[in-house]
């Protein structure tokens, strides 16, 4: 959150009239990728470009390769083809934990919070890889262990205002609805201070008025800190109101990349939605 | 007084993360360490310091050893005895190799040796699961049973292959190991490690690598994806797990029988600890106590109920009952709460916060 603050005085030609940071360069890109599980294509060809500080929204039918796309970018598959660019550097294989070290956070499609654990908790381990503190130091809660869990929880809290459920900040996430879930869920990406971050489906499952409060979290992260968004979501109207690009994927291709107006008037996509031609 | 924690309010983040947030639970504490250090000790007989408190608090250390690696960390471990020897021959092995050492290291060091070797052991873990891995950690047990049968050096060459605890001596001249010690010495050293020991594991699972491992236990892959690494982090289990184990199994020969053989770690112990953590309560270091307060309890209990109780029954007799109503209490705990005393107390706790009125 003080980033927020240390970049707004730097200059106001890094903002847009309404308050964003400007989309800035490429800050990931897809280059070629495919990606086949046995004889399943699951991914052909595909390359796009995430740009910094957008909200890049990837659509498409059932089974186009959406998720796929986001276990390749954050390291959980390894295509067979092709290079994922990342500030860069091009980077071959990897493990999930080092794309969340190189500041890529998730969320996914079935939620997938530490069942057992607290919300706070939830989001505090989301600061883990920050704390340096030794197991000696942890063992007797001394020096830095004390320092670092009251400074982290101090951040956390913030998120946690943030996103409006401080009255369950205790609750084992087991026992909370599942909006509340998606939202701790999010609270533990943010945590991370993540310069991209990756939704998969964040509104799933979810009536109008979550649906609003999801959008306007999604907007207000990516207005507030900057981060790059990459979603993946069903609901057309959010898609178009909320994304500053969109990609299409059908059937593991690429169908289409570019202004939600651009997209919504390509024949293509007109005819993978509508039926169209096939 | 009732169990309220209606009017304390926490001014700053440090104060919320106490332990022990709520004042009735400090004083609680504060209490049943006042009777453990002071009432006890004055009161106890011979008989119930070295049948009931002193293989109480070795268990309890076993408990929570197997319960940061299993109810924390999520990996399922049949190898407690294996370790527990472990740690019983390296402090053997210590306290003769280096005669002037204090205790307390010899027990620390054991704890250091032992968790080097379950490490060792726990490299399988990052490839296999749950059932799996529990077989995977028989092999330690069986194992190191084994090697400390078969190889000599580990019992200094002794024909029996018994090894019998050193005396040894803290602040100059108290004895509390060997057959010298007195019962009462005995039982404030153990005590006094338990206690820091016990506070070590609540802090360390409060902390940033407590968190970690229950990342790993709830949710592997969403814990990897948020940078946790999944091997050091079940290593880490193992490594301290083990180091509790292996305190326990050192205390166990040096103060609890002052002299074991292999064949007392054999598979039994391994499951009785995790008996003891299952009833006790997963992910709970209350629950160790529980636990180990349980299994060492009950036996006690039911050999000596037939005589309280004025009834005339064969000895045989009373040693068959006591496995059929032990086996059925542990079936009747688990069916009440499946998730053990700690839970039981948990629920208790929420239902006085209400009491007297129901909603």
């Amino acid at each position: 959150m003080s980033s927020t603050a240390v970049s707004a005085a730097s200059g106001s030609d890094a903002f847009t009239a309404d308050g964003r940071h400007k989309i800035g360069g490429v800050i990931l890109s897809v280059q070629n990728i495919s990606l086949s599980f046995g004889g399943v294509r699951a991914l052909t060809n595909i390359s796009f470009d995430v740009r910094q500080h957008e909200i890049l929204a990837i659509i498409g039918p059932n089974g186009a390769g959406k998720s796929s796309m986001l276990n390749v970018i954050n390291g959980f598959y390894h295509p067979q083809e092709g290079k994922v660019i990342h500030k860069g550097q091009e980077r071959k294989r990897m493990r999930p934990f080092m794309a969340a070290r190189a500041g890529i956070a998730r969320t996914f499609q079935n939620i997938a919070l530490f069942k057992g654990m607290s919300a706070l908790d939830n989001i505090m381990t989301g600061r883990n890889t920050m704390m340096k503190s030794g197991v000696l130091a942890q063992a007797f809660y001394l020096g830095r262990a004390r320092k670092e869990e009251t400074e982290h929880r101090e951040f956390c809290e913030k998120i946690i205002d943030f996103l409006e459920i401080e009255a369950v900040r205790k609750t084992p996430v087991g026992r909370l609805p599942y909006g509340l879930q998606k939202r701790v869920e999010l609270g533990r990406a943010l945590a991370a201070q993540p310069e991209i971050l990756l939704l998969d489906e964040p509104m799933a499952g979810m009536n109008l008025e979550e649906k609003e409060d999801m959008c306007r979290f999604i907007l207000d992260v990516n207005k507030e800190f900057g981060t790059t968004i990459v979603l993946i979501e069903h609901d057309m109207g959010v898609v178009m109101d909320i994304s500053d690009r969109v990609v299409v994927l059908d059937y593991g291709r690429k169908l289409a990349d570019g202004t939600p107006d651009e997209v919504r008037a390509n024949q293509d996509v007109i005819d993978a939605y509508l039926g169209g031609g096939h | 007084m009732l169990y309220r924690e209606a009017g304390q309010f926490k001014t700053s983040y440090a104060a919320d993360q106490q332990i022990f947030p709520i004042l009735q639970d400090r004083v609680g504490i504060a209490v049943i360490a006042a009777i453990a250090l002071g009432v006890l000790p004055l009161v106890a007989t011979e008989y119930l310091t070295t049948t009931i408190l002193i293989p109480f608090l070795v268990m309890s250390i076993a408990a929570i050893g197997l319960n940061i690696l299993t109810g924390y960390a999520g990996q399922l471990s049949l190898g407690t005895g294996g370790f527990m020897a472990t740690g019983a021959f390296a402090a053997y092995k210590l306290s003769t190799a280096f005669p002037d050492l204090n205790i307390v290291f010899v027990f620390l060091g054991s704890g250091v040796i032992t968790a080097f070797v379950g490490v060792l052991f726990g490299i399988p873990s990052l490839r296999i699961k749950g059932f799996y891995l529990a077989v995977a950690t028989l092999a330690a047990q069986f194992f190191l049973l084994w090697l400390f049968n078969k190889v000599p050096w580990f019992t200094n060459y002794s024909s029996s292959g018994v090894i019998s605890a050193p005396p040894r001596a803290i602040f100059g001249d108290i004895m509390v190991t060997g057959s010298s010690a007195h019962y009462t010495a005995k039982y404030l050293f153990l005590l006094v490690f338990v206690g820091f020991l016990a506070l070590a594991a609540k802090n360390l699972t409060r902390c940033h690598l407590g968190r970690a491992w229950m990342a790993i236990r709830d949710m592997d892959i969403a814990a990897e994806i948020i940078g946790i690494k999944p091997l050091q982090t079940k290593l880490s289990a193992f490594a301290i797990s083990s180091f509790y184990c292996g305190i326990a199994g050192a205390a166990w020969a040096f103060i609890y029988t002052g002299s074991v053989e292999p064949l007392a770690f054999s598979i039994e112990i391994s499951f009785k600890v995790l008996f003891m953590v299952i009833i006790g309560g997963l992910g709970s270091i209350l629950g160790s106590f529980l636990g180990a307060g349980f299994m060492v309890l009950l036996p006690v209990i039911l050999t000596n109920a037939p005589h309280i109780l004025g009834l005339n029954i064969p000895v045989d007799m009373i040693s068959h009952l006591e496995y059929m109503i032990f086996g059925a209490l542990i079936i009747f705990f688990l069916i009440v709460e499946p998730h053990g005393l700690a839970r039981l107390w948990q629920i208790g706790k929420e239902k006085l916060r209400l009491w007297p009125f129901p909603y």
